[in-house]
């Protein structure tokens, strides 16, 4: 090592001081975003390049309540079939185009529209738009939708210049034209994404950036060594392992925010013939397995304690979460009780599919050794992500262990997953009661009565456990300290607004 | 001699061709579904329906593949599922990074490996021999990522020398590139640089006992002349061989070095395409890549003939 380090040393010599900081705030993320078209993308971190890039009709703030952004105002009609919007006055598009109602409908309509568009079902329940005024536009709804207000939150609700959109078609994406604070400049695959500062933005005052760059560093390591040498101003998704090494770093800010999403075991109950096993037909199994698991164990194991321990779709930081039903602690002589009752007394395998990445192979390790001592045998096979999902799909899988990016509405970390053949239900699980409360829950406005259903909901489905929740990551944002006026959001995006650099 | 390159290239186009099917078939036995990859999260049915009809994976694989190799002999090699660019447009666009990387390596493995061989088998059995034979022994034993990760710790953030990592085309500042290359580079060479020595001492050391040698050392030239200008040419053809050879090592190297410094070349290009099931994308880089190797190839034959006189006849 003594002999490479000379001859390193001896190739630097020379090699004078980088240079000074530019007035561009360059941000490191996990991964290069799909392509940059609203309609088109599903990558989170293709969001985080939005949050900059695309302004949507409304917003929410860190504690999930849905705020104005485009749109400043906006009612449901009684029976919730359709909403009616109030749109800001004075906003143009990165390329001078003004934004008005008539905006507004046509992107809906290419958002269900368009052929490539990834967007069709989650705007589902919209029939169409009506142009009410320039600046008003009612959205009708096929049947009542409390959701729909969240997805206009998010990629459904970015408006792009319409005229560019239609002119280049589904290769919008090569060169996107929205309305947010900062416009597209270029872009280079794999290496950098480009935005400058929109002088006309509507909202300039906030906006004390010049420019900002994207670079994709998928290694975590890597990321934080770029934040620690000062080549990048934000690492996006430091390691919950890597905190420790920060503390006392005079040059570096953590900030935190508990993520929508959740990490858990899904149970093929009924998804093909493999359902047909001991651990999919009785409940009392997986609630053996629940309860064999030290959650908060978990946490401080694998994650240095820095995640969230969960029982439900959404952590309790979540207005959503039912505290009536709190963490349960670990029980094994319980969990033992419920293998005898059901018949497994000597102890039962299981077989445990997991993605080939250690934060989830060290995850399955511990739940392997803490239900050992309840009587269950895990056996992990791990499998590429791409691969893992194809045999879950396919109803190829005793359990799986894999989780969900979340969303804003609560409709979104659950419905899909339980009720009746929905798209994401790989559990295959199907449960009338559950599929009546769900699908009521979203279409009440009210969120009171909402959540009442919710409750009902997870009391069924703690029972029958087809999915046991285990954690919440959390989205952890590396800063250099002079990155100012950062808030973290509980959907993980990076929002600029009053995010300044000051020269140190 | 033409004719003897004619004859190679004839060659290389069957090469090819089995390359390419042998690609094809293995990444559709890879499990994982490119549609489903890029559905997104929600994997709605009627975009992955429309997925499969838009990139043709409804046919049967064989007319896939015909359809693929129809494309490519007129210059298209389709369109990167996840991004929507031209595959060629990508691989244009990530080649010069890998070539810089490459050749930046490349300098580094010969200015320590070639040296370090001669001087090994000049000094055979002394202290300098022994010194020699550890470090390439290390090199060749230490982990690329290792290397890469420790260099990274140390360079960039203790003594903050140069970048951690990333890449600044050469066109655009030049001395920023180099800088940002260097480590990399480095990491990439020295694996490289340890094979060299072992061949170049090796190959040294059979000369330097050969008939003309001696003769030329009877002739009482110095030393230095010995070395450099009558046994070094004639260890060269072994070592041109390897360096060649190499080649191939020097992309797959670079697979890994470039995922540690997130270089956005050819290796970062061809394992998230990999993990995406970006057929197109793999498939165009086999592509390039086979005939990147069989080029080299063909021009470390062709160096033999212009090293060593005696194999011009028999062309």
């Amino acid at each position: 090592m003594t002999l490479r380090h000379m001859t390193l040393a001896a190739a630097l010599l020379g090699a004078t001081a980088l240079g000074a900081q530019a007035q561009d705030l360059r941000i490191g993320l996990e991964s290069d975003p799909d392509v940059l078209d609203p309609d088109q993308s599903r990558t989170f971190v293709g969001r985080i390049v939005y949050t900059a890039l695309c302004d949507k009709l409304v917003d929410v703030t860190p504690d999930l309540k849905i705020v104005p952004q485009l749109a400043t105002e906006w009612s449901f009609s009684d029976d919730n079939t359709s909403i009616t919007m109030k749109l800001r006055e004075g906003v143009t598009f990165h390329d001078g185009t003004p934004f008005d109602a008539e905006a507004v409908a046509r992107n809906i309509d290419r958002s269900l529209t368009l052929e490539e568009s990834r967007r069709k079902s989650e705007l589902a329940s919209v029939a169409g738009t009506e142009v009410l005024g320039d600046h008003e536009i009612r959205i009708d709804l096929k049947e009542p939708d409390a959701t729909v207000l969240a997805q206009l939150a998010d990629r459904a609700g970015m408006m792009v210049s319409p005229d560019a959109a239609e002119a280049a078609g589904a290769d919008f994406g090569a060169n996107p034209v929205c309305s947010g604070p900062f416009k597209f400049k270029e872009r280079v695959a794999q290496d950098r994404i480009v935005l400058e500062k929109f002088d006309d933005y509507w909202n300039a005052d906030e906006i004390a950036l010049d420019s900002v760059t994207y670079l994709p560093i998928t290694d975590t390591t890597v990321r934080l060594a770029n934040l620690q040498s000062g080549d990048i101003d934000i690492a996006n998704r430091v390691a919950a392992t890597d905190l420790k090494q920060l503390e006392g770093s005079d040059s570096i800010d953590i900030e935190q925010a508990v993520s929508l999403g959740y990490q858990g075991i899904t149970f093929n109950v009924g998804n093909g013939d493999k359902g047909d096993n001991p651990w999919g037909n009785d409940a009392r199994l997986r609630r053996a397995l629940s309860l064999a698991i030290g959650r908060d164990i978990i946490n401080q194991v694998v994650f240095d304690g820095n995640f969230r321990p969960g029982n439900q779709p959404f952590p309790d930081t979540s207005p959503w979460y039912d505290a009536d039903y709190p963490l349960p602690e670990r029980d094994v002589e319980a969990a033992r009780a419920l293998l005898e009752e059901a018949g497994y007394g000597d102890g039962v395998a299981l077989e445990v599919q997991v993605p080939n990445r250690p934060e989830n192979l060290q995850l399955m390790q511990v739940i392997q050794s803490m239900a050992s001592e309840a009587g269950i045998d895990v056996s992990l096979t791990s499998k590429e992500f791409a691969t893992m999902l194809n045999d879950q799909t396919a109803g190829d899988f005793t359990a799986s262990q894999v989780g969900w990016s979340g969303r804003i509405d609560p409709d979104g970390n659950i419905h899909q997953f339980v009720t009746t053949g929905a798209g994401l239900n790989d559990a295959g699980y199907s449960n009338e009661e559950v599929d009546r409360l769900l699908n009521e829950a979203r279409t009440l406005a009210d969120e009171g009565e909402r959540k009442a259903l919710y409750d009902q909901a997870r009391a069924i489905l703690q029972e029958e456990a087809p999915i046991v929740y285990l954690y919440h990551d959390t989205w952890i944002t590396g800063l250099d300290k002079s990155v100012e006026g950062f808030v973290p959001y509980p959907d993980g995006m990076i929002r600029l607004e009053g995010v300044t650099l000051n020269a140190d | 001699m033409l004719s003897f390159i004619l004859r190679r290239i004839l060659i290389a186009i069957p090469t090819i061709l089995l390359i390419s099917v042998f690609v094809f078939s293995l990444q559709k036995l890879l499990p994982g579904d490119p549609v489903l990859a890029m559905a997104g999260e929600e994997r709605d049915p009627e975009v992955i329906a429309f997925l499969r009809e838009k990139y043709r994976l409804n046919d049967p694989i064989p007319v896939q593949y015909a359809h693929w190799v129809g494309n490519a002999v007129r210059g298209d090699l389709g369109m990167s599922l996840r991004t929507n660019q031209p595959v060629l447009e990508l691989i244009g666009e990530k080649l010069p990074v890998t070539i810089q990387l490459a050749t930046m390596a490349m300098i580094f493995a010969m200015g320590i490996g070639i040296p370090a061989g001669i001087l090994s088998a000049v000094r055979k059995g002394t202290v300098t021999d022994y010194v020699a034979n550890v470090v390439a022994l290390s090199g060749l034993s230490i982990p690329n990522f290792w290397l890469g990760i420790m260099l990274i710790l140390l360079v960039s953030v203790k003594w903050q020398l140069l970048p951690a990592s990333g890449y600044v085309p050469f066109a655009d500042d030049p001395w920023r590139s180099v800088q940002v290359m260097l480590m990399p580079a480095f990491v990439l060479g020295t694996a490289l640089a340890a094979t060299l020595m072992r061949h170049t001492r090796s190959a040294m050391l059979t000369v330097l006992t050969s008939d003309y040698v001696r003769t030329a050392r009877a002739k009482g030239l110095s030393e230095r002349r010995v070395i450099l200008k009558h046994a070094f040419r004639n260890a060269l053809t072994p070592i041109v061989t390897l360096s060649a050879l190499l080649f191939g090592e020097l992309i797959a190297g670079a697979v890994l070095t470039e995922q540690i410094f997130t270089i956005p070349g050819f290796g970062k290009l061809v394992v998230d395409a990999v993990f995406n099931r970006d057929y197109a994308v793999v498939q165009g880089i086999v592509l390039v890549t086979a005939v990147g190797f069989i080029v080299m190839n063909l021009l470390a034959d062709v160096a033999y003939v212009l090293l060593n006189p005696r194999l011009r006849s028999q062309t």
